[in-house]
Protein backbone atom coordinates (compact mmCIF):
# COMPACT_ATOMS: atom_id res chain seq x y z
CA UNK A 1 0.00 0.00 0.00
CA UNK A 2 3.46 2.38 -0.26
CA UNK A 3 2.70 2.63 -3.66
CA UNK A 4 -0.51 4.45 -3.81
CA UNK A 5 1.33 7.70 -5.55
CA UNK A 6 1.62 5.64 -8.73
CA UNK A 7 -0.34 7.53 -11.41
CA UNK A 8 -3.14 5.50 -12.11
CA UNK A 9 -5.12 6.18 -15.05
CA UNK A 10 -8.51 7.69 -14.77
CA UNK A 11 -11.43 5.57 -14.58
CA UNK A 12 -14.12 6.31 -16.90
CA UNK A 13 -16.97 4.74 -15.58
CA UNK A 14 -20.05 3.85 -17.31
CA UNK A 15 -23.49 3.48 -17.40
CA UNK A 16 -25.27 0.02 -18.75
CA UNK A 17 -28.85 0.12 -19.37
CA UNK A 18 -30.84 -2.76 -20.46
CA UNK A 19 -34.10 -2.23 -22.17
CA UNK A 20 -36.79 -4.69 -22.47
CA UNK A 21 -33.86 -7.60 -23.27
CA UNK A 22 -35.44 -10.82 -24.10
CA UNK A 23 -33.28 -14.09 -24.59
CA UNK A 24 -34.46 -17.64 -25.39
CA UNK A 25 -32.58 -20.76 -26.59
CA UNK A 26 -33.29 -23.64 -28.09
CA UNK A 27 -35.19 -24.14 -31.26
CA UNK A 28 -38.93 -23.78 -32.10
CA UNK A 29 -41.38 -25.62 -30.01
CA UNK A 30 -38.53 -26.71 -27.57
CA UNK A 31 -37.72 -23.20 -26.72
CA UNK A 32 -37.13 -22.23 -23.56
CA UNK A 33 -37.25 -18.16 -22.23
CA UNK A 34 -34.78 -17.78 -20.25
CA UNK A 35 -34.66 -13.89 -19.74
CA UNK A 36 -38.10 -12.30 -20.42
CA UNK A 37 -38.85 -7.97 -21.05
CA UNK A 38 -35.65 -7.12 -18.53
CA UNK A 39 -35.83 -3.68 -17.80
CA UNK A 40 -33.09 -1.99 -15.38
CA UNK A 41 -30.11 0.28 -15.20
CA UNK A 42 -26.63 -0.34 -13.79
CA UNK A 43 -26.07 3.03 -12.67
CA UNK A 44 -22.56 4.95 -13.01
CA UNK A 45 -20.08 4.90 -10.37
CA UNK A 46 -21.89 2.21 -8.59
CA UNK A 47 -21.70 -0.82 -6.94
CA UNK A 48 -24.63 -2.80 -7.98
CA UNK A 49 -25.30 -6.71 -7.18
CA UNK A 50 -28.26 -8.77 -8.65
CA UNK A 51 -29.51 -11.38 -6.23
CA UNK A 52 -31.66 -14.04 -7.50
CA UNK A 53 -32.35 -17.94 -7.27
CA UNK A 54 -29.53 -19.99 -9.26
CA UNK A 55 -30.61 -21.07 -12.53
CA UNK A 56 -32.82 -18.27 -12.80
CA UNK A 57 -30.55 -16.64 -15.79
CA UNK A 58 -28.47 -14.63 -14.04
CA UNK A 59 -25.22 -15.90 -15.64
CA UNK A 60 -27.35 -15.26 -19.41
CA UNK A 61 -27.50 -11.97 -18.88
CA UNK A 62 -23.72 -11.87 -17.79
CA UNK A 63 -22.65 -13.73 -21.43
CA UNK A 64 -25.35 -10.76 -22.87
CA UNK A 65 -23.82 -7.58 -21.09
CA UNK A 66 -20.34 -8.61 -21.69
CA UNK A 67 -21.17 -9.00 -25.29
CA UNK A 68 -20.38 -13.08 -26.37
CA UNK A 69 -24.04 -13.05 -27.04
CA UNK A 70 -26.85 -11.13 -28.09
CA UNK A 71 -30.80 -10.36 -27.39
CA UNK A 72 -33.29 -11.68 -28.76
CA UNK A 73 -35.31 -8.59 -28.33
CA UNK A 74 -34.72 -5.54 -26.30
CA UNK A 75 -31.26 -3.61 -26.53
CA UNK A 76 -28.61 -3.45 -24.12
CA UNK A 77 -26.64 0.34 -24.32
CA UNK A 78 -23.24 1.28 -22.42
CA UNK A 79 -23.43 4.89 -22.51
CA UNK A 80 -25.81 5.31 -25.09
CA UNK A 81 -24.30 2.93 -27.70
CA UNK A 82 -25.56 -0.68 -28.10
CA UNK A 83 -22.76 -3.30 -27.01
CA UNK A 84 -21.69 -4.88 -30.48
CA UNK A 85 -19.43 -7.34 -28.66
CA UNK A 86 -17.03 -8.38 -26.20
CA UNK A 87 -14.56 -5.50 -25.28
CA UNK A 88 -12.12 -4.39 -22.51
CA UNK A 89 -14.49 -1.74 -21.20
CA UNK A 90 -16.65 -4.54 -20.01
CA UNK A 91 -14.84 -6.73 -18.38
CA UNK A 92 -15.82 -10.01 -16.58
CA UNK A 93 -14.56 -12.03 -13.65
CA UNK A 94 -15.98 -15.35 -14.08
CA UNK A 95 -17.46 -17.98 -11.35
CA UNK A 96 -14.28 -19.64 -9.80
CA UNK A 97 -11.30 -18.73 -11.52
CA UNK A 98 -10.64 -18.18 -15.30
CA UNK A 99 -7.10 -17.45 -14.72
CA UNK A 100 -4.89 -18.81 -17.75
CA UNK A 101 -3.26 -22.25 -15.48
CA UNK A 102 -0.10 -21.90 -17.98
CA UNK A 103 0.84 -18.38 -17.32
CA UNK A 104 1.84 -17.06 -13.82
CA UNK A 105 -0.03 -14.23 -11.84
CA UNK A 106 2.48 -11.55 -13.80
CA UNK A 107 1.88 -13.03 -17.42
CA UNK A 108 -1.97 -13.22 -16.15
CA UNK A 109 -2.37 -9.60 -14.98
CA UNK A 110 -0.41 -8.31 -18.34
CA UNK A 111 -2.30 -10.00 -20.46
CA UNK A 112 -4.77 -7.91 -21.78
CA UNK A 113 -1.96 -5.10 -22.35
CA UNK A 114 0.13 -7.16 -24.33
CA UNK A 115 -2.73 -8.67 -26.44
CA UNK A 116 -3.14 -4.70 -27.57
CA UNK A 117 0.54 -4.04 -27.54
CA UNK A 118 0.23 -1.65 -25.32
CA UNK A 119 2.81 -3.19 -22.67
CA UNK A 120 5.00 -0.02 -22.36
CA UNK A 121 6.29 1.20 -18.96
CA UNK A 122 3.45 2.79 -17.98
CA UNK A 123 1.53 -0.62 -18.23
CA UNK A 124 4.33 -2.44 -16.26
CA UNK A 125 4.02 0.29 -13.57
CA UNK A 126 0.01 -0.32 -13.18
CA UNK A 127 0.81 -3.83 -13.13
CA UNK A 128 3.14 -3.65 -10.59
CA UNK A 129 0.69 -1.32 -8.06
CA UNK A 130 -2.06 -3.52 -8.70
CA UNK A 131 0.29 -6.93 -8.02
CA UNK A 132 1.22 -4.76 -4.59
CA UNK A 133 -2.65 -3.68 -4.06
CA UNK A 134 -4.09 -7.56 -4.57
CA UNK A 135 -0.97 -8.66 -2.01
CA UNK A 136 0.52 -11.43 -4.54
CA UNK A 137 3.93 -9.79 -4.82
CA UNK A 138 5.34 -12.87 -3.51
CA UNK A 139 3.26 -15.09 -6.16
CA UNK A 140 4.40 -12.88 -9.00
CA UNK A 141 5.60 -15.71 -10.61
CA UNK A 142 3.34 -18.66 -9.22
CA UNK A 143 0.92 -19.87 -11.37
CA UNK A 144 -2.50 -20.27 -10.56
CA UNK A 145 -2.69 -23.83 -9.51
CA UNK A 146 -0.12 -22.70 -6.81
CA UNK A 147 -2.25 -20.17 -5.74
CA UNK A 148 -5.21 -20.36 -2.69
CA UNK A 149 -8.63 -20.14 -4.37
CA UNK A 150 -8.66 -16.33 -2.37
CA UNK A 151 -5.88 -15.44 -4.52
CA UNK A 152 -6.67 -16.46 -7.76
CA UNK A 153 -9.68 -14.15 -7.26
CA UNK A 154 -7.49 -11.29 -6.38
CA UNK A 155 -5.63 -12.31 -8.81
CA UNK A 156 -8.21 -12.14 -11.62
CA UNK A 157 -9.30 -8.96 -10.17
CA UNK A 158 -6.06 -7.38 -10.95
CA UNK A 159 -5.82 -9.11 -14.69
CA UNK A 160 -9.53 -7.24 -15.17
CA UNK A 161 -8.34 -3.86 -13.29
CA UNK A 162 -4.97 -3.90 -15.13
CA UNK A 163 -7.77 -3.11 -18.29
CA UNK A 164 -9.20 -0.06 -16.29
CA UNK A 165 -12.75 -0.96 -17.60
CA UNK A 166 -15.91 1.34 -17.87
CA UNK A 167 -17.57 -1.73 -15.98
CA UNK A 168 -16.83 -4.44 -13.79
CA UNK A 169 -18.61 -7.52 -14.02
CA UNK A 170 -18.49 -9.87 -11.62
CA UNK A 171 -20.17 -13.50 -11.93
CA UNK A 172 -20.47 -15.25 -8.25
CA UNK A 173 -16.70 -14.61 -7.77
CA UNK A 174 -16.49 -15.74 -4.40
CA UNK A 175 -18.46 -19.19 -5.09
CA UNK A 176 -16.73 -22.26 -3.95
CA UNK A 177 -14.33 -20.32 -1.10
CA UNK A 178 -14.77 -21.63 2.19
CA UNK A 179 -16.95 -18.95 4.84
CA UNK A 180 -13.75 -16.96 6.62
CA UNK A 181 -11.92 -16.74 3.05
CA UNK A 182 -15.30 -15.01 1.71
CA UNK A 183 -15.63 -12.48 4.45
CA UNK A 184 -12.37 -11.59 3.64
CA UNK A 185 -13.12 -11.14 0.04
CA UNK A 186 -15.99 -9.23 0.60
CA UNK A 187 -14.33 -6.55 2.76
CA UNK A 188 -11.00 -6.53 0.73
CA UNK A 189 -13.46 -6.62 -2.95
CA UNK A 190 -15.50 -3.35 -1.39
CA UNK A 191 -12.63 -1.50 -0.64
CA UNK A 192 -11.12 -1.81 -3.93
CA UNK A 193 -14.30 -0.30 -5.10
CA UNK A 194 -14.49 1.94 -2.62
CA UNK A 195 -11.13 3.38 -3.94
CA UNK A 196 -11.54 3.20 -7.59
CA UNK A 197 -15.35 4.42 -7.82
CA UNK A 198 -15.92 2.68 -11.33
CA UNK A 199 -19.12 1.01 -11.91
CA UNK A 200 -19.60 -2.58 -10.40
CA UNK A 201 -21.98 -5.10 -11.38
CA UNK A 202 -22.02 -8.21 -9.38
CA UNK A 203 -24.05 -11.20 -9.64
CA UNK A 204 -24.74 -13.62 -6.06
CA UNK A 205 -27.23 -16.12 -4.56
CA UNK A 206 -25.50 -15.14 -1.27
CA UNK A 207 -27.94 -12.66 0.57
CA UNK A 208 -25.68 -11.42 2.79
CA UNK A 209 -22.66 -11.01 0.10
CA UNK A 210 -25.51 -8.61 -1.48
CA UNK A 211 -26.44 -7.06 1.11
CA UNK A 212 -23.15 -6.06 2.43
CA UNK A 213 -21.68 -4.61 -0.94
CA UNK A 214 -24.36 -3.67 -2.89
CA UNK A 215 -25.42 0.21 -3.21
CA UNK A 216 -28.10 -1.11 -5.26
CA UNK A 217 -30.01 -4.02 -4.80
CA UNK A 218 -31.38 -6.22 -7.82
CA UNK A 219 -33.94 -8.25 -6.86
CA UNK A 220 -34.53 -11.21 -9.88
CA UNK A 221 -37.70 -13.31 -10.04
CA UNK A 222 -37.11 -16.83 -10.77
CA UNK A 223 -37.19 -17.90 -14.73
CA UNK A 224 -37.83 -16.47 -17.28
CA UNK A 225 -36.23 -13.86 -15.51
CA UNK A 226 -37.22 -10.20 -14.46
CA UNK A 227 -36.29 -7.45 -12.18
CA UNK A 228 -38.69 -8.03 -9.60
CA UNK A 229 -37.52 -5.33 -7.04
CA UNK A 230 -34.79 -2.82 -6.30
CA UNK A 231 -33.59 -1.76 -2.89
CA UNK A 232 -31.55 0.89 -2.26
CA UNK A 233 -29.15 0.03 0.41
CA UNK A 234 -28.14 3.17 1.66
CA UNK A 235 -25.42 2.04 4.36
CA UNK A 236 -22.80 4.62 4.32
CA UNK A 237 -18.68 3.71 3.20
CA UNK A 238 -16.67 2.21 4.02
CA UNK A 239 -18.57 -0.76 5.50
CA UNK A 240 -17.18 -3.27 8.13
CA UNK A 241 -19.14 -6.52 8.04
CA UNK A 242 -19.45 -6.03 12.07
CA UNK A 243 -20.74 -2.67 11.51
CA UNK A 244 -23.43 -4.33 9.45
CA UNK A 245 -24.52 -7.12 11.60
CA UNK A 246 -25.53 -4.48 13.94
CA UNK A 247 -27.01 -1.85 11.45
CA UNK A 248 -30.81 -1.25 11.21
CA UNK A 249 -30.81 -0.77 8.08
CA UNK A 250 -28.64 -3.55 6.98
CA UNK A 251 -30.72 -5.79 8.81
CA UNK A 252 -34.22 -4.20 7.70
CA UNK A 253 -33.05 -4.45 3.87
CA UNK A 254 -32.14 -8.24 4.18
CA UNK A 255 -35.36 -8.69 5.34
CA UNK A 256 -36.94 -7.31 3.08
CA UNK A 257 -35.04 -9.01 0.41
CA UNK A 258 -35.57 -12.36 1.90
CA UNK A 259 -39.03 -11.80 1.93
CA UNK A 260 -39.28 -11.06 -1.75
CA UNK A 261 -37.15 -13.83 -2.59
CA UNK A 262 -39.30 -16.03 -0.57
CA UNK A 263 -42.74 -14.66 -2.28
CA UNK A 264 -41.13 -15.64 -5.56
CA UNK A 265 -39.56 -19.04 -4.88
CA UNK A 266 -43.70 -19.63 -3.41
CA UNK A 267 -44.81 -19.04 -6.69
CA UNK A 268 -42.51 -21.21 -8.68
CA UNK A 269 -42.84 -23.60 -6.21
CA UNK A 270 -46.55 -23.78 -6.70
CA UNK A 271 -45.56 -24.69 -10.52
CA UNK A 272 -43.96 -27.64 -9.65
CA UNK A 273 -40.22 -26.53 -10.39
CA UNK A 274 -37.79 -28.82 -8.03
CA UNK A 275 -35.24 -26.24 -7.94
CA UNK A 276 -37.55 -23.60 -6.58
CA UNK A 277 -38.32 -26.37 -3.43
CA UNK A 278 -34.73 -26.13 -2.54
CA UNK A 279 -34.25 -22.39 -2.78
CA UNK A 280 -37.97 -22.48 -0.60
CA UNK A 281 -36.11 -24.46 2.66
CA UNK A 282 -33.09 -23.02 2.44
CA UNK A 283 -34.69 -19.06 2.43
CA UNK A 284 -36.81 -20.51 5.15
CA UNK A 285 -33.44 -21.53 7.19
CA UNK A 286 -32.12 -18.03 6.29
CA UNK A 287 -35.16 -15.98 7.20
CA UNK A 288 -35.81 -18.03 10.86
CA UNK A 289 -31.67 -16.86 11.98
CA UNK A 290 -32.01 -13.12 10.79
CA UNK B 1 6.38 -26.88 -3.81
CA UNK B 2 9.65 -27.98 -3.40
CA UNK B 3 10.77 -30.49 -5.89
CA UNK B 4 9.95 -34.37 -5.19
CA UNK B 5 12.92 -35.62 -3.73
CA UNK B 6 14.36 -38.94 -5.12
CA UNK B 7 12.23 -41.66 -4.02
CA UNK B 8 14.66 -44.14 -2.88
CA UNK B 9 11.81 -46.55 -1.59
CA UNK B 10 10.32 -46.64 -4.93
CA UNK B 11 13.68 -47.82 -6.59
CA UNK B 12 13.71 -50.29 -4.10
CA UNK B 13 10.51 -51.72 -4.44
CA UNK B 14 11.20 -51.38 -8.49
CA UNK B 15 14.44 -53.80 -8.43
CA UNK B 16 13.19 -56.23 -5.74
CA UNK B 17 10.09 -56.70 -8.23
CA UNK B 18 12.53 -57.32 -11.19
CA UNK B 19 14.36 -59.55 -8.93
CA UNK B 20 11.59 -61.71 -7.97
CA UNK B 21 10.43 -61.68 -11.58
CA UNK B 22 13.97 -62.43 -12.93
CA UNK B 23 14.34 -65.74 -10.09
CA UNK B 24 10.71 -66.86 -10.99
CA UNK B 25 11.50 -67.20 -14.71
CA UNK B 26 15.11 -68.89 -13.63
CA UNK B 27 13.32 -70.93 -11.78
CA UNK B 28 10.32 -71.50 -14.73
CA UNK B 29 13.64 -72.11 -17.42
CA UNK B 30 15.93 -74.31 -15.40
CA UNK B 31 12.65 -76.52 -14.70
CA UNK B 32 12.66 -78.14 -18.22
CA UNK B 33 16.07 -80.26 -16.53
CA UNK B 34 13.48 -81.17 -13.46
CA UNK B 35 10.76 -82.12 -15.69
CA UNK B 36 12.99 -85.65 -16.86
CA UNK B 37 13.06 -86.90 -13.46
CA UNK B 38 11.22 -89.96 -12.77
CA UNK B 39 9.13 -88.57 -10.27
CA UNK B 40 7.54 -86.50 -13.01
CA UNK B 41 6.68 -88.78 -15.21
CA UNK B 42 3.38 -88.85 -14.87
CA UNK B 43 3.13 -85.21 -15.55
CA UNK B 44 4.63 -85.95 -18.23
CA UNK B 45 2.18 -88.07 -19.55
CA UNK B 46 -0.63 -85.80 -18.84
CA UNK B 47 1.07 -83.00 -20.47
CA UNK B 48 1.40 -84.90 -23.40
CA UNK B 49 -2.26 -85.84 -23.53
CA UNK B 50 -2.83 -82.00 -23.23
CA UNK B 51 -1.32 -81.65 -26.28
CA UNK B 52 1.65 -80.33 -25.31
CA UNK B 53 5.77 -80.63 -25.62
CA UNK B 54 6.58 -83.58 -23.01
CA UNK B 55 10.11 -82.41 -22.56
CA UNK B 56 9.32 -78.75 -21.27
CA UNK B 57 6.88 -77.21 -18.99
CA UNK B 58 4.56 -75.49 -21.11
CA UNK B 59 5.56 -71.81 -22.20
CA UNK B 60 8.05 -70.95 -19.73
CA UNK B 61 9.86 -73.97 -19.79
CA UNK B 62 10.74 -73.73 -23.36
CA UNK B 63 12.32 -70.03 -22.74
CA UNK B 64 15.98 -69.46 -22.11
CA UNK B 65 16.61 -69.01 -18.54
CA UNK B 66 18.11 -65.46 -17.83
CA UNK B 67 21.24 -66.46 -16.86
CA UNK B 68 21.23 -67.93 -20.39
CA UNK B 69 20.52 -64.80 -21.63
CA UNK B 70 22.63 -63.42 -19.77
CA UNK B 71 25.74 -65.00 -21.50
CA UNK B 72 24.19 -64.49 -24.94
CA UNK B 73 24.04 -60.50 -24.33
CA UNK B 74 27.60 -60.52 -23.25
CA UNK B 75 28.70 -61.98 -26.40
CA UNK B 76 26.58 -59.90 -28.68
CA UNK B 77 27.32 -56.27 -26.97
CA UNK B 78 30.99 -56.45 -28.53
CA UNK B 79 29.48 -57.12 -32.22
CA UNK B 80 28.75 -53.60 -33.64
CA UNK B 81 25.84 -55.42 -35.83
CA UNK B 82 23.95 -55.38 -32.45
CA UNK B 83 24.40 -51.70 -31.76
CA UNK B 84 23.83 -50.93 -35.48
CA UNK B 85 20.14 -52.45 -34.94
CA UNK B 86 19.81 -50.48 -31.74
CA UNK B 87 20.81 -47.33 -34.39
CA UNK B 88 18.76 -48.64 -37.00
CA UNK B 89 15.53 -49.29 -35.43
CA UNK B 90 16.11 -45.44 -33.25
CA UNK B 91 16.71 -44.07 -36.14
CA UNK B 92 12.86 -44.74 -37.59
CA UNK B 93 11.52 -44.62 -34.79
CA UNK B 94 12.92 -41.22 -34.44
CA UNK B 95 12.23 -39.75 -38.09
CA UNK B 96 8.68 -41.56 -38.19
CA UNK B 97 8.11 -40.33 -34.95
CA UNK B 98 9.50 -36.56 -35.65
CA UNK B 99 7.50 -36.73 -39.03
CA UNK B 100 3.90 -37.56 -37.02
CA UNK B 101 4.35 -34.44 -34.88
CA UNK B 102 5.60 -32.44 -38.08
CA UNK B 103 2.26 -33.01 -39.82
CA UNK B 104 0.37 -34.15 -37.03
CA UNK B 105 0.15 -31.52 -34.70
CA UNK B 106 -0.35 -28.55 -37.47
CA UNK B 107 -3.10 -30.96 -38.74
CA UNK B 108 -4.74 -31.48 -35.77
CA UNK B 109 -4.51 -27.33 -34.95
CA UNK B 110 -6.17 -27.06 -37.68
CA UNK B 111 -8.54 -29.36 -37.91
CA UNK B 112 -10.03 -28.15 -34.12
CA UNK B 113 -9.75 -24.42 -35.05
CA UNK B 114 -11.07 -23.95 -38.59
CA UNK B 115 -14.58 -25.58 -39.79
CA UNK B 116 -13.24 -25.87 -42.81
CA UNK B 117 -10.35 -27.56 -42.54
CA UNK B 118 -12.50 -29.98 -40.41
CA UNK B 119 -15.63 -30.28 -42.78
CA UNK B 120 -12.98 -31.24 -45.45
CA UNK B 121 -10.24 -33.37 -43.44
CA UNK B 122 -11.55 -35.04 -41.00
CA UNK B 123 -13.81 -37.45 -43.06
CA UNK B 124 -10.73 -38.40 -44.84
CA UNK B 125 -8.30 -38.73 -41.65
CA UNK B 126 -11.90 -41.14 -39.65
CA UNK B 127 -11.71 -42.99 -43.01
CA UNK B 128 -7.87 -43.87 -42.85
CA UNK B 129 -7.57 -44.42 -39.58
CA UNK B 130 -9.24 -47.19 -38.56
CA UNK B 131 -6.61 -49.17 -41.11
CA UNK B 132 -3.68 -50.76 -39.11
CA UNK B 133 -0.51 -49.30 -40.06
CA UNK B 134 1.38 -52.61 -40.46
CA UNK B 135 -1.61 -53.32 -43.27
CA UNK B 136 0.87 -50.28 -44.96
CA UNK B 137 3.30 -52.37 -45.46
CA UNK B 138 3.13 -53.49 -48.30
CA UNK B 139 1.59 -50.92 -49.67
CA UNK B 140 4.12 -48.15 -49.01
CA UNK B 141 6.61 -51.19 -50.23
CA UNK B 142 5.76 -50.40 -53.51
CA UNK B 143 4.93 -46.93 -52.99
CA UNK B 144 8.23 -45.35 -51.62
CA UNK B 145 11.78 -45.85 -53.40
CA UNK B 146 13.69 -47.32 -50.58
CA UNK B 147 13.01 -50.13 -47.93
CA UNK B 148 14.12 -47.40 -45.70
CA UNK B 149 11.48 -45.21 -46.46
CA UNK B 150 8.49 -47.58 -46.08
CA UNK B 151 9.65 -48.80 -42.56
CA UNK B 152 9.82 -44.90 -41.60
CA UNK B 153 6.24 -44.30 -43.12
CA UNK B 154 4.86 -46.81 -41.55
CA UNK B 155 6.49 -45.62 -38.59
CA UNK B 156 5.02 -42.30 -39.24
CA UNK B 157 1.28 -43.56 -39.13
CA UNK B 158 1.87 -45.49 -36.05
CA UNK B 159 1.91 -42.44 -34.32
CA UNK B 160 0.45 -39.94 -36.64
CA UNK B 161 -3.36 -40.58 -35.99
CA UNK B 162 -2.63 -41.01 -32.43
CA UNK B 163 -0.87 -37.71 -32.20
CA UNK B 164 -3.58 -35.76 -34.02
CA UNK B 165 -6.52 -37.50 -32.04
CA UNK B 166 -5.25 -36.14 -28.91
CA UNK B 167 -4.75 -32.60 -30.20
CA UNK B 168 -7.91 -31.83 -31.79
CA UNK B 169 -9.31 -33.22 -28.83
CA UNK B 170 -7.02 -31.10 -26.34
CA UNK B 171 -8.11 -28.07 -28.50
CA UNK B 172 -11.65 -28.44 -28.23
CA UNK B 173 -11.76 -29.28 -24.33
CA UNK B 174 -10.08 -25.75 -23.55
CA UNK B 175 -12.45 -23.99 -21.18
CA UNK B 176 -14.68 -21.23 -23.26
CA UNK B 177 -14.08 -18.63 -20.32
CA UNK B 178 -10.43 -18.77 -21.78
CA UNK B 179 -11.87 -17.55 -25.02
CA UNK B 180 -14.38 -15.12 -23.35
CA UNK B 181 -12.06 -13.88 -21.12
CA UNK B 182 -9.25 -13.05 -23.86
CA UNK B 183 -11.79 -11.70 -26.39
CA UNK B 184 -12.60 -9.37 -23.62
CA UNK B 185 -9.27 -8.50 -22.89
CA UNK B 186 -8.49 -7.51 -26.60
CA UNK B 187 -7.16 -10.94 -27.99
CA UNK B 188 -7.22 -10.66 -31.46
CA UNK B 189 -7.68 -14.66 -33.07
CA UNK B 190 -4.40 -14.93 -34.08
CA UNK B 191 -3.06 -13.70 -30.31
CA UNK B 192 -6.07 -16.22 -28.74
CA UNK B 193 -4.03 -19.18 -31.13
CA UNK B 194 -0.24 -18.23 -29.68
CA UNK B 195 -1.72 -17.16 -26.09
CA UNK B 196 -4.56 -19.64 -25.32
CA UNK B 197 -5.30 -22.68 -27.73
CA UNK B 198 -1.13 -23.33 -28.33
CA UNK B 199 -0.48 -23.69 -24.53
CA UNK B 200 -3.78 -24.99 -23.82
CA UNK B 201 -3.51 -27.72 -26.36
CA UNK B 202 0.03 -28.39 -24.84
CA UNK B 203 -0.81 -31.27 -22.46
CA UNK B 204 -2.78 -33.35 -25.06
CA UNK B 205 0.13 -32.72 -27.54
CA UNK B 206 2.29 -34.21 -24.60
CA UNK B 207 0.10 -37.23 -23.99
CA UNK B 208 -0.58 -37.73 -27.66
CA UNK B 209 3.16 -37.87 -27.88
CA UNK B 210 3.95 -40.85 -25.19
CA UNK B 211 1.57 -42.66 -26.48
CA UNK B 212 2.17 -42.20 -30.40
CA UNK B 213 5.72 -43.43 -29.35
CA UNK B 214 4.66 -46.53 -27.78
CA UNK B 215 2.70 -46.95 -30.79
CA UNK B 216 6.09 -46.54 -33.08
CA UNK B 217 7.94 -49.22 -31.14
CA UNK B 218 5.37 -51.93 -31.73
CA UNK B 219 4.68 -50.79 -35.19
CA UNK B 220 8.80 -50.55 -36.51
CA UNK B 221 9.62 -53.80 -34.90
CA UNK B 222 6.90 -55.59 -36.71
CA UNK B 223 7.41 -53.39 -40.03
CA UNK B 224 11.35 -55.31 -39.61
CA UNK B 225 10.44 -58.37 -39.42
CA UNK B 226 8.04 -58.09 -42.14
CA UNK B 227 10.13 -56.28 -44.21
CA UNK B 228 13.46 -58.15 -43.72
CA UNK B 229 14.68 -55.04 -42.11
CA UNK B 230 16.12 -53.59 -45.21
CA UNK B 231 19.03 -55.94 -44.35
CA UNK B 232 21.06 -57.12 -47.69
CA UNK B 233 23.84 -58.56 -45.86
CA UNK B 234 21.76 -61.17 -43.96
CA UNK B 235 23.21 -62.15 -40.68
CA UNK B 236 22.09 -60.26 -37.19
CA UNK B 237 24.04 -56.93 -38.72
CA UNK B 238 22.20 -54.28 -39.39
CA UNK B 239 18.60 -54.69 -40.00
CA UNK B 240 17.08 -52.74 -36.78
CA UNK B 241 15.68 -54.72 -33.45
CA UNK B 242 12.89 -56.38 -34.96
CA UNK B 243 14.99 -57.99 -37.72
CA UNK B 244 17.83 -59.00 -35.19
CA UNK B 245 14.93 -60.95 -33.23
CA UNK B 246 13.71 -62.58 -36.60
CA UNK B 247 17.09 -63.81 -37.60
CA UNK B 248 18.00 -64.87 -34.30
CA UNK B 249 14.55 -67.12 -34.48
CA UNK B 250 15.37 -68.16 -37.92
CA UNK B 251 18.78 -69.02 -37.04
CA UNK B 252 17.69 -70.75 -33.98
CA UNK B 253 19.44 -68.86 -31.42
CA UNK B 254 16.82 -68.16 -28.63
CA UNK B 255 18.79 -66.19 -26.18
CA UNK B 256 19.20 -63.59 -28.45
CA UNK B 257 15.21 -63.77 -29.28
CA UNK B 258 14.83 -62.78 -25.61
CA UNK B 259 18.19 -60.28 -25.96
CA UNK B 260 16.19 -58.38 -28.89
CA UNK B 261 12.72 -58.44 -26.79
CA UNK B 262 14.95 -56.99 -23.28
CA UNK B 263 16.66 -54.35 -25.93
CA UNK B 264 13.50 -53.06 -27.35
CA UNK B 265 11.54 -52.95 -23.74
CA UNK B 266 14.84 -51.02 -22.43
CA UNK B 267 15.00 -49.00 -25.72
CA UNK B 268 10.80 -47.85 -25.57
CA UNK B 269 11.54 -47.46 -21.53
CA UNK B 270 14.16 -44.55 -22.37
CA UNK B 271 12.47 -43.21 -25.16
CA UNK B 272 8.94 -42.32 -23.02
CA UNK B 273 11.57 -41.38 -20.01
CA UNK B 274 12.68 -38.72 -22.31
CA UNK B 275 9.77 -37.59 -23.60
CA UNK B 276 8.46 -37.55 -20.41
CA UNK B 277 10.97 -35.01 -18.63
CA UNK B 278 10.50 -32.71 -22.47
CA UNK B 279 6.87 -33.10 -21.89
CA UNK B 280 7.20 -31.69 -17.81
CA UNK B 281 9.83 -29.27 -19.06
CA UNK B 282 7.25 -27.11 -21.61
CA UNK B 283 3.99 -27.64 -19.35
CA UNK B 284 5.57 -26.14 -15.81
CA UNK B 285 2.06 -25.43 -14.75
CA UNK B 286 1.33 -29.24 -14.32
CA UNK B 287 4.21 -30.09 -12.61
CA UNK B 288 4.37 -27.44 -9.89
CA UNK B 289 1.14 -27.46 -7.18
Amino acid sequence: MTDNHVPRPVVASGEIAVRGVSKSYGEAHLSREVVKDCDFTIERGKLTVMIGPSGCGKSTLIRLLAGFEFPDRGQILLDGQPIKGPSRDRLVVFQESALFPWMTTWENILYGPRARGELNAQALEFAEFLLNKVGLREFRHKYPTQLSGGMQRRAELARAMINNPQIMILDEPFRGLDAMTKELMWEYYANLYEESGRTNFFVTTDIDEAVFLADRLLIMTNIPTQVRAVIEVDVPRPRRLADMVTSDRANAVKMEALAILHEEAMKSFSRGSKAAADFVEAYARRSAKA
Amino acid sequence: MARRKFDSKALAKGLFSILVFLVLWEIGSRSKTWITAEAFSGFREALGALGFNKNYLPWVGAIPAPSEVVVAWGKVIVDPGYWQSWWMSGARVGGGFFAAMLVGIPFGLALAVSRTAHGIGFPVFELLRPIPPLAWVPASIIFWPTQELSIAFVTFLGAFYTIVINVVGGARSIDVRYFQAAQSMGSSKADIFRRVILPGTLPSIVVGSAVGMGITWEVVVAAEMISGGGSQSGGTSGGGLGFFIWNSYVGGSYEQIVVGMISIGIAGFISSELLRHFGKYITPWLRLR
